[in-house]
């Protein structure tokens, strides 16, 4: 099998999560653990589904990713988009960082 | 298994019956639709009340012509997400006038159980230890509906028309006193 | 339009107060996501690429100033300053957190407004005609019977769990523009011969991954039997709709695998015992709802407006906007107004923050407080007097919203795609973005004319892409996005799917495809009036074939 993460997404703000080293979930994709192995997958999944279990993350899933020299990269353009945490367009409405306020 | 009717958990009186299994002493028995059909001879004159467990891919119109024969239909809800068992009820109490209890049976949710009396629906077999106080509370989530149902409910239309909560009134629902009486609590 | 009364403010606060006891108890886990996901759904709230995704109803397209401007609150202080306005007429917003969802809801709530089964396999928002009420080719306001429905529809007990999500629409014009044939019921208002008012009833039309048109089960059903109508077929689609395989649980494939005849003499029997009950609607509860609809107190005007013929002669500009942006008004000296969020380089169908106080302010200043929102992702303000059409183009260009082109190329319908979207295989906006540019000369736009351009992510085809002139549906082959086209779709009373040109179009190639059959059809057309669709009809598929994948390359025009 290739390289995998696994990613979900917070529960309480919906927000892209990869799941860390640490058995935390950061929003950064470079922060996700990379699994280099079945067991490795499987343990991270067992993981993801305790924390599921705590309301903290919803859906996780496996995503493979493709380490190349010295950087880690999704596979396939869904992930690649969603590691963006935003659309691949620009567009003069709104932004795509955060809120913008009253 | 305990069942939640009228408010309060009341103890199952009923039995199941598969279908090859004899006939007990007494009792009240259930039996499938099929077996209702191939034994109705005997279940009749066996001199207690008969309930018929429905799938729910069987039409409820098959009972059209024994349903004052039966004091129970146990209709089923094999996933929540499968809402057939609804319209199930609705025919059972608007089509064919069915004044006996109608229990669901199978997965559903609290958040069901309001569309569930509104259909007809006066009884829920629900697993042991599960708590009905959010059954309860789910049931006075609303005090505003918009359609006739089952149920006694006066919809939106007629109350704006100037019916009576009594249900009087050009809109007003088919009263349905076993659901009626069920929903005095 | 229609405003909440006392029992209507009542439910839709009871809604709001048992949502937020879900998400509650979803936090505090004392429900699972599963048990929590058909609860969620059926308040709009979605899971999407990036975050949650709330689509917020707005009943049949009608919206008020109030309204408007209560979206452009939510969209600043909730959101990331801008919505989308959907194919269904409802908004869209791309960035609500669960935990603030209720809060957006009471929001909603004070200005009469709900996401309640805009998700689910329920009921949804029943969609009607945007220019309801104000075409000259009207019979009847079709959202009189729009809301009717609607209340019907919203919680009802039986139909909250159906074998999959279930679209109305209405349509009381003779033509027909709310898309009617392609829902899983259609309603086309008719007059029977003795004049009175009734419905023919289309069922079992739909796009997705078997587009089809539907067909007619029930040629008049009276307006006073309206809901027992459609209480019968939901019964009936109830019970017999497949469970068992997400993809064949719409009514179509149910009609579809029964017969339409034998479909329709089932509805009929279930109808016929409930026909007098309940249900039926007196005339009084018409008449009731048909109030709301009133139209606004027109000036009495001539039509012949000098100040805004002098106008159109003086500016181009102005008048090119005019041609394909405005359009007759029932009421003399008035007219109908899309305003197009269809910019070039813009995302199809979305609005800022800003834009929405504009267009609130601009739909008080001139067209009696109240908006549209078209299926074709657009805005529409229907009551606006010719005298004022300069001043508002004015306005409406200073924000970005008076593109002159509603109807041709550039009017793309584009779902949100892979961009936003969980279901998507490939991307849609960059897409329409794309051709926007290429054909963003206006002149050369009204040239081509009526060309409708659809564009979906996937095969769910939220982009309506089956029933556009030239449709464009993107996939997904060995982890690339490819574009496949179809020709010949329409939504209209012609209704028809679209057919497959050829093998599908990398994203470099797509938009030079696009204008190979763009120009394809300006050789062959008979006359500047032959619309894309005729002459698509007239020719076939064939010199399109050629033109994409024969051996000549595109064929340049004769003489333009």
């Amino acid at each position: 099998m290739s390289t995998q993460m696994v990613t979900a997404n917070r529960l309480t703000d919906g927000m892209v999560v990869y799941l860390t080293e640490g058995n935390d979930w950061a929003t950064q994709f470079t922060a996700g653990a990379v699994l280099a192995d079945k067991t490795g997958a499987e343990a991270a999944m067992a993981e993801a589904d305790r924390a599921a279990g705590q309301q903290k993350i919803i859906g996780p899933y496996l995503i493979d990713v493709l380490v190349e020299g010295g950087s880690v990269k999704p596979t396939s353009t869904r992930e690649r988009i969603r590691a963006d945490r935003k659309p691949t367009i620009t567009a003069d409405v709104g932004s795509w960082t955060g809120r913008i306020g009253d | 298994m305990a069942i939640l009717k009228h408010g309060a958990l009341q103890p199952n009186e009923w039995q199941d019956l598969s279908d090859d299994a004899p006939l007990p002493e007494g009792g009240n028995v259930i039996v499938s639709l099929d077996r209702w059909r191939r034994d109705e001879a005997t279940l009749r004159i066996s001199n207690r009340q008969i309930g018929v467990r429905l799938q729910n891919t069987q039409s409820p119109l098959a009972l059209a012509e024994d349903i004052d024969r039966l004091s129970l239909i146990v209709i089923d809800f094999p996933k929540f997400s499968d809402g057939r068992a609804f319209s199930q009820a609705r025919l059972l109490r608007d089509r064919l006038g069915f004044t006996g209890e109608i229990r669901a049976v199978g997965n559903v949710l609290r958040d069901q159980y309001l569309f569930m009396t509104r259909c007809g629906i006066d009884a829920v077999e629900l697993p042991d230890g599960v708590a009905i106080d959010g059954f309860l509370e789910a049931l006075g989530e609303f005090s505003v509906w918009y359609q006739p149902a089952a149920d006694d409910r006066v919809p939106a239309m007629a109350l704006r028309h100037g019916s009576k909560s009594d249900g009087n009134g050009n809109a007003s629902a088919v009263v349905n006193s076993s659901v009626a009486a069920m929903w005095a609590y | 339009m229609y405003r909440y009364d006392e029992f209507d403010a009542t439910f839709v606060r009871e809604r709001v107060k048992q949502f937020t006891g879900q998400v509650e108890r979803r936090l505090a886990g004392e429900i699972t996501e599963e048990q929590f996901r058909p609860l969620r759904l059926q308040n709009g709230l979605y899971l999407q690429l990036h975050a949650y995704m709330l689509r917020i109803a707005v009943p049949y397209g009608t919206l008020s100033s109030r309204q408007m401007r209560k979206l452009g609150f939510i969209a600043r202080r909730f959101d990331r300053g801008f919505g989308h306005f959907t194919t269904r007429q409802n908004i869209q917003f791309n960035w609500p957190q669960l935990d603030e969802v209720p809060a957006i809801l009471e929001h909603l709530a004070e200005v009469e407004m709900h996401a309640i089964q805009t998700s689910g396999n329920c009921i949804r928002n029943v969609t009607a005609d945007h220019y309801a009420g104000v075409a000259v080719d009207e019979i009847e306001d079709p959202r009189v019977y729009a809301e009717i429905i609607r209340q019907w529809s919203t919680l009802h007990p039986e139909f909250a769990f159906l074998p999959r999500k279930f679209k109305i629409a209405v349509t009381g014009a003779s033509s027909d523009r709310a898309a009617v044939r392609v829902h899983d019921i259609g309603l086309r208002m008719l007059k029977n011969e003795a004049g009175e008012a009734g419905f023919e009833v289309w069922v079992g039309g739909g796009l997705g991954r078997t587009p089809i048109v539907g067909t007619p089960i029930k040629s008049f059903v009276p307006k006073q039997h309206l809901l027992s109508y459609l209480e019968a077929v939901l019964r009936t689609y109830n019970q017999l709709g497949r469970r068992d395989n997400l993809y064949k649980a719409r009514i179509k494939i149910l009609v579809n695998a029964t017969g339409a005849a034998e479909f329709g003499r089932l509805v009929e029997e279930e109808w016929q015992s409930i026909k007098d009950s309940a249900l039926t609607l007196p005339a009084e509860e018409i008449e009731r709802i048909r109030q709301y609809f009133a139209l606004p107190d027109y000036e009495s005007l001539p039509d012949w407006t000098p100040e805004f013929e002098a106008s159109r002669k003086a500016n181009p500009e102005f008048a090119r906007w005019v041609q394909s942006n405005v359009k007759p008004h029932r009421a003399a000296g008035y007219a109908i107004v899309d305003i197009s969020l269809k910019p070039e380089g813009g995302a199809p169908g979305d609005a800022s923050a800003d834009q929405m106080d504009i267009v609130a302010d601009l739909a008080d200043e001139y067209s009696f407080g109240e908006v549209r929102v078209s299926h074709h992702q657009n805005l529409v303000l229907p009551h606006v007097r010719k005298q004022d059409l300069f001043a508002l183009w004015q306005r409406l260009s200073g924000a970005k919203l008076a593109t002159a082109n509603i109807g041709f190329i550039t009017d793309i319908i584009a779902c949100p795609g892979l961009d936003y979207c969980n279901l998507a295989n490939a991307r849609a906006i960059p897409v329409a973005q794309r051709i926007g540019r290429l054909f963003s000369d206006q002149k050369r736009l009204a040239e081509i004319g009526d060309l409708r351009l659809n564009i979906s992510g996937c095969i769910n085809a939220c982009g309506h892409h089956h029933v556009a002139h030239i449709g464009i549906l993107g996939v997904d082959k060995h982890g690339e996005e490819f574009y496949q086209v179809t020709l010949g779709g329409s939504s209209r009373d012609d209704a028809s799917i679209g057919k497959i040109v050829g093998p599908s179009f990398s994203t470099e190639d797509i938009a030079g495809a696009v204008e190979t059959i763009v120009n394809t059809y300006l050789a062959a057309r008979t006359a500047e009036s032959e619309r894309f669709i005729d002459t698509y009809r007239r020719i076939g598929i064939d010199p399109f074939k050629e033109a994409l994948y024969g051996n000549s390359q595109a064929r340049r025009p004769a003489a333009e």
